[in-house]
């Protein structure tokens, strides 16, 4: 009969660290920040069909960076808890601070129960009424819950990119400002990332009941251009952005 | 309430309905009652009509809710957006009625949310009728509820409209639709005036004068009620989705169609 070998907890908790971290340093990074009108998120994406970034209910949006099947489980059971709550109960009283908790135990479980913890970094986006504020939950892959009110990144090499989005921040910037500072956030001074890349969604504060969208390939790439330079190229000044049909 | 996750074996998929059964079976549907038990009266809601026109569909309904022979509700609203591009009217049983739009909109929403698309509109049609299917038991000890489904077909480029009965089997309409128990006279005044490319004054007058007519004929059906303001409630779903008409403009519309009665003498 063999013996098990005894390994100190603190040993298996650092490699399991280890191993989630460099699974989602993998992946590329999600910057999320507030703007005058909303929550702007931004993620570098070249897929159009494999979101990172989705709508979970009204006012909540969620993203996700690291393993694909692992966080869009998380997203589906999302979407299932809130509207769960929603049917049960009532529209009002779906919150992110409930779901971001819900996230926060169930990624903290798997971490110290399972082999193996969920190599996945999540954020759950609710855009405030008059009663609430606009809140970003950032929930780690060890179940790590941080609330943040300004912006949020997700993903690996955060640390640069924390203090290159730091820098852009304007407290009550507008859209085209908030997301061209997000891009070059991500994209660092070496690289610069197109519409092609990037995956961008908005919680808009508008008077409809569902705040969220999706920007499409058109308007992304004429809100990054900037106002001088759709004024040269006269076709995009020409012809506004049209309605995303399935996120209108 | 833990996070809803399941072996993907055993994983609902997009439906919400399947979802509930799961996590909370006793909040679908009301379940089949007693058949030797005498059943109380209860809320009855009353006409609903759908056409199409020029733009879309209309859909419109009376305000009136009875309770056998009582006047239960003034105002009731019988017309809803299913979703987006598609609107839901219901005639029969108010309770289980109301409940099933409600699990209609959330499944849609659900579907659209978990799938990343949202169903085609002959898939919500469907959807509609798997649920009134479900109802068949409650609807054999009297609480019947038959829907009206009328939607804007992105894919076609068309409005169209679904009518529905007890066993939830549904059958697409050319033109127009009228259910409930003042159905027959709003779907004969209709008949009459309907015709193609209605425009959008038009097709709601003429869906105004058929609850008129209905109400006139038909004692369960409310007609409007100039002392107290309401109206029937009429909506539009277009290429740019649903829309409620205001009771300002649906109010204007039956001045005309009163004026024009006057005129008449009584007769239209």
């Amino acid at each position: 009969m063999t013996m098990p070998y005894y390994v100190a907890p603190e040993q298996v908790m650092k490699d399991r660290a280890e191993y989630a971290q460099k699974g989602i340093a993998r992946g590329r990074s999600l910057v999320a920040t507030v703007y005058d009108g909303g929550i702007l998120m931004v993620a570098e994406n070249p897929s159009r069909s494999l979101h990172k970034v989705s709508e979970i209910y009204d006012r909540i949006a969620f993203a996700g960076v690291g393993k694909y099947n692992e966080f869009d489980q998380l997203r589906v059971a999302g979407v299932r808890h809130a509207d769960t709550k929603g049917f049960a109960f009532s529209r009002e009283d779906v919150d992110a601070r409930s779901l971001a908790n819900l996230y926060a135990q169930f990624l903290g479980q798997v971490f110290t129960h399972e082999m193996k913890p969920l190599e996945v970094e999540v954020l759950v986006a609710e855009l405030g009424t008059e009663a609430r504020l606009d809140q970003l939950y950032h929930i780690a892959y060890e179940g790590t819950i941080t609330d943040e009110d300004r912006f949020a990144v997700l993903g690996g090499e955060t640390e640069t990119i924390t203090t290159r989005v730091a820098a852009a921040f304007v407290d009550g910037w507008d859209l085209d400002t908030a997301l061209r500072g997000a891009v070059s956030s991500l994209a660092g001074p070496d690289r610069t990332l197109g519409a092609d890349d990037l995956e961008v969604a908005v919680l808009a504060r508008t008077t409809g009941r569902r705040a969220f969208r999706r920007l499409g390939v058109v308007e992304l790439s004429e809100r990054l251009a900037g106002p001088r330079r759709s004024g040269r190229g006269s076709r995009a000044a020409a012809t506004p952005a049209p309605p995303d049909d399935d996120t209108k | 309430m833990g996070l809803p996750l399941f072996p993907s074996g055993d994983d609902p998929g997009p439906s919400f309905a399947a979802l509930l059964r799961r996590t909370d079976p006793t909040a679908t549907l009301l379940p089949g009652l007693d058949a030797s038990v005498a059943m109380p009266p209860v809320r009855h809601g009353t006409t609903v009509v759908a056409l199409r026109y020029a733009d879309g569909v209309i859909m419109a309904g009376d305000r009136r809710a009875t309770e056998g022979h009582i006047i239960a509700h003034r105002a009731m609203e019988k017309v809803f957006p299913a979703d987006r591009h598609s609107a839901v009217a219901i005639a029969g049983a108010a309770g289980p009625a109301v409940q099933m739009v409600r699990l209609f909109q959330t499944q849609l929403e659900h579907y659209e949310k978990v799938e990343g698309v949202a169903l085609s509109l002959e898939g919500k049609a469907n959807q509609l009728g798997q649920m009134v299917r479900e109802h068949l038991p409650m609807a054999m000890q009297g609480l019947v509820v038959v829907p009206l489904f009328a939607g804007y077909d992105l894919a076609r480029n068309m409005g169209r409209i679904y009518s529905y009965d007890v066993t939830g089997g549904h059958y697409e309409e050319a033109d127009h639709a009228a259910t409930g128990s003042g159905g027959r006279d709003a779907r004969t005044t209709i008949k009459l005036g309907w015709h193609p490319g209605l425009g959008r004054d038009e097709g709601i007058e003429l869906a105004v004068r058929a609850l008129y007519e209905a109400a006139d004929e038909d004692s369960a059906t409310g007609g409007p009620d100039l002392i107290r303001g309401i109206f029937p409630m009429v909506a539009t779903v277009t290429v740019d989705g649903y829309d409620t008409v205001s009771d300002t403009e649906v109010a204007e519309r039956f001045g005309v169609l009163l004026e024009r009665r006057r005129a008449g003498g009584g007769q239209s």
